[in-house]
């Protein structure tokens, strides 16, 4: 007969401002663009190619990672075997690994010259071309089709392992009974989830495909900016993109939120079937497989890097201290802007926090240029739009992983904290900074990862002076500097995951009660 | 003395109607089933459910509009009454001081109540280091501690054994009430209401007039019959 006490979160006005602030400043960044159009943009029948191949390139990744994903996260519940917590490990890796890295490293194995084509042309095979819509979509399931797993196994992990003893024990057959309606729940979350990355596909697109054929409505947004400076084509390039991206969040707002440190992943079912060889000979195929696809790239970036330390120009050193200011910044920025929401916590809050989800961070930063413009000269500050506007776009990630777990304690804690008059300061300092130590660190690792290893923004403002690591690669991979280019992708890649693996241990270690 | 004055509280399409006064220093049980009222009554009382009609007061003075924070009242909950990233001591602590920004007097408060609920030399103990009856008695000395004089329990020791439940019923007697504090304490169990001096029947939505442990023990409400049906 517990009724539930009304939670009482700390900094309750703090996160209406933060939510509207939020609110207010993409809808002023849209507004700036288009106010700045000459006369009314219109849609050429490029637009709409880009519009037709964003939607088709998304369903295509999305379809692919999450059909592949159920055979792969079938075997992986079902079998215990030598590395397997080594697969997982690297299964976590392409969520932080930086797109330009990966691109690379996918180059090495699947490029014109790489590893498989070799192999190809020796057995008198015509060649695979990497660029275009394939490669696009190569490269979104190499990074998406680890998530997808993860979500899917998340599922199969959750059924109780008695439910299977209980079919056994009746012969019922597992699929019908058991898998399927678990698959039917939890598949169109990973599907959704995928499409929704891809959808906003910026890097892949802009090193892999672009042309008439092969250009995603960001790019697009990209071209007219920075080659045609078309600024009201690009707000309304923006403003479909918005929508579309309203749609596809407001789908993934329906599902609910999950936790990405899924604890369920170090569980295997314990269970009697697929026993018989063909089944075993089958998961072993599975996981083969997606091992080769999923560690060859990195393997290949470890060791064009190492080649390439030698080759690396001098500019990397400063551009590995702007990157290192750059990510640290955009993690602080999002993993507060986070936590004042998921304080907080309910329906209105959680729309602000997704809301980066669905608005191109071209448009945005474009907006703050623009807006900067108004009062500074906004050129020097390329490094600080980046920061700002890549805290925005890891803050739904950020969110997702503070908000479940501050609504947790907030039901536990807050009447306790209520009852002994516990000023918000007090509250934070005294109870959700020490409890929501493990999700601020996952937190603050993952937007500092991710914004390290971000070729977005700072391609569209960052003057000769100012480049991150990821924009200096992208130059020297244009100029095909490929040894040097390695190099910078071997020290991004350390850069990232030591960013990551910092900040998220930082949450664990010494973490009381 | 604690006054409930024709309280009137409802949460959703439940309403639950109180009237009664509680001098100070007694302990007084609720009992009745599920579904009841005990846990909206406590909460109304706490001040995380406000009320509709009526006057809640302590010493003559209304405190049914201040905040949780603000009431004369102190709450054991059924769990979460520790924060398990804080020491026992601490823990106590927050009742002197919610900034924890505690003296060295204050401190010597913590130790000598820890120390009157039987945990002496155990304040630098995490809460999951110490047992479930230990961590009850950690929020006990908090209670003591404050200089709240009123405590509400919600059904506290629900987790515990026979045994440590009459140890800390005995506590709550002994140290508690001792103090001069006036405990309201929800239970389901009869057993409780043995050691208490009034006891509340509450089903319904009605919570009767108090009449004292014994009256109660010889001929249990009506009302009740069908609760403690065999």
């Amino acid at each position: 007969m517990a009724r539930s006490a009304r939670p009482l979160g700390p900094a309750r006005g703090a996160a209406a401002v933060v939510a509207l602030a939020i609110t207010a400043l993409f809808v002023a960044a849209i507004a700036m663009l288009a106010a700045q159009a000459q006369g009314a943009g219109r849609l050429g029948p490029a637009d709409w190619a880009a519009l037709r191949f964003t939607l088709w390139q998304a369903l295509w990744s999305a379809g692919l990672s999450a059909g592949l994903a159920v055979p792969l996260a079938r075997a992986l519940a079902r079998r215990r075997f030598w590395g397997r917590g080594a697969l997982m490990l690297v299964m976590g890796a392409p969520f932080i690994l930086p797109v330009i890295v990966a691109v690379l490293g996918l180059l090495a194995v699947f490029g014109r010259a790489g590893v498989l084509n070799v192999a190809l042309g020796a057995m008198g095979l015509p060649p695979l071309a990497i660029y275009g819509f394939k490669g696009v979509v190569l490269a979104h399931v190499f990074f998406n089709l680890p998530l997808a797993t993860r979500l899917i196994l998340g599922g199969w992990a959750s059924i109780p392992a008695e439910r299977f003893r209980l079919a056994q024990s009746l012969r019922l057959p597992l699929f019908p009974h058991i898998e399927r309606p678990m698959l039917r729940a939890v598949v169109p979350g990973a599907f959704v989830a995928v499409f929704l990355i891809c959808l906003t596909s910026f890097a892949v697109a802009l090193t892999l495909g672009g042309g008439p054929r092969a250009t995603t409505i960001e790019l697009a947004i990209y071209q007219a900016v920075r080659f045609d400076f078309d600024l009201g084509k690009a707000a309304l390039l923006a403003a479909l993109q918005f929508g579309i991206c309203l749609i596809a969040a407001s789908a993934m707002g329906l599902l609910p939120a999950r936790d990405l440190r899924d604890g369920a992943m170090d569980r295997v079912v314990v269970r009697w079937d697929g026993q018989d060889t063909a089944a075993r000979v089958t998961d072993a195929l599975v996981i083969l497989l997606a091992a080769v696809f999923l560690i060859a790239p990195l393997l290949a970036v470890a060791f064009s890097g190492l080649g390439g330390f030698g080759a690396m120009p001098a500019a990397i050193w400063p551009a590995l201290g702007r990157t290192l200011a750059v990510a640290l910044a955009a993690a602080c920025i999002a993993t507060g802007l986070a936590l004042t929401l998921a304080l907080r916590g309910g329906r209105l809050v959680a729309v602000a926090g997704h809301l980066p989800l669905a608005v191109s961070p071209f448009v945005l930063g474009m907006g703050l240029f623009l807006m900067l413009r108004l009062v500074v000269n906004p050129l020097p500050l390329a490094l600080v739009i980046t920061a700002l506007a890549n805290a925005l776009a890891a803050l739904p990630l950020a969110y997702r992983a503070l908000a479940p777990e501050a609504r947790a304690v907030r039901l536990a804690y807050g009447p306790l904290a209520a009852s002994l008059a516990m000023p918000p300061a007090a509250q934070l300092r005294h109870l959700y900074l020490p409890r929501l130590r493990r999700p601020l660190g996952f937190a603050l690792g993952l937007s500092a990862a991710l914004s390290a290893g971000d070729l977005g923004i700072v391609a569209l403002f960052a003057n000769p002076g100012q480049e991150t690591l990821p924009l200096l690669m992208y130059q020297l991979m244009g100029a095909y500097r490929m040894e040097a280019a390695g190099g910078v992708a071997l020290l991004l890649l350390g850069l990232s995951l030591a960013l990551f693996w910092l900040f998220d241990r930082g949450g664990r270690i010494d973490a009381r009660g | 003395m604690l006054e409930v004055k024709a309280l009137r509280v409802s949460d959703g399409d439940f309403t639950l109607s109180a009237d009664f006064a509680l001098p100070q220093g007694s302990l007084t049980v609720v009992i009745g089933p599920s579904g009841g009222g005990k846990s909206t009554l406590l909460s109304a009382i706490a001040g995380f459910l406000g009320s509709d009609a009526g006057q809640m007061l302590w010493g003559g003075v209304a405190f049914g509009g201040a905040d949780p924070g603000a009431r004369p009242v102190s709450i054991l909950f059924q769990d979460n009454n520790l924060f398990p990233h804080l020491t026992a001591a601490l823990n106590v602590g927050l009742a002197l001081n919610p900034r924890l920004a505690l003296s060295s007097q204050d401190r010597a408060k913590i130790a000598d109540a820890l120390t009157q609920v039987g945990l002496s030399g155990m304040g630098d103990r995490l809460p999951a280091t110490l047992s479930g009856g230990q961590q009850g008695r950690v929020a006990l000395a908090r209670i003591l501690v404050s200089q709240r004089p009123v405590v509400l329990m919600d059904e506290p020791f629900a987790a515990l054994g026979p045994g440590q439940r009459q140890e800390m019923m005995a506590l709550v007697r002994g140290v508690l009430c001792a103090a001069g504090k006036t405990v309201l304490m929800v239970t389901h169990d009869p057993q409780d209401a043995a050691g208490a001096d009034y006891v509340i029947a509450l089903a319904d939505g009605r919570a009767d007039t108090p009449i004292s442990a014994a009256r109660f023990a010889a001929a249990p409400p009506e009302r009740l019959a069908g609760y403690f049906r065999k």
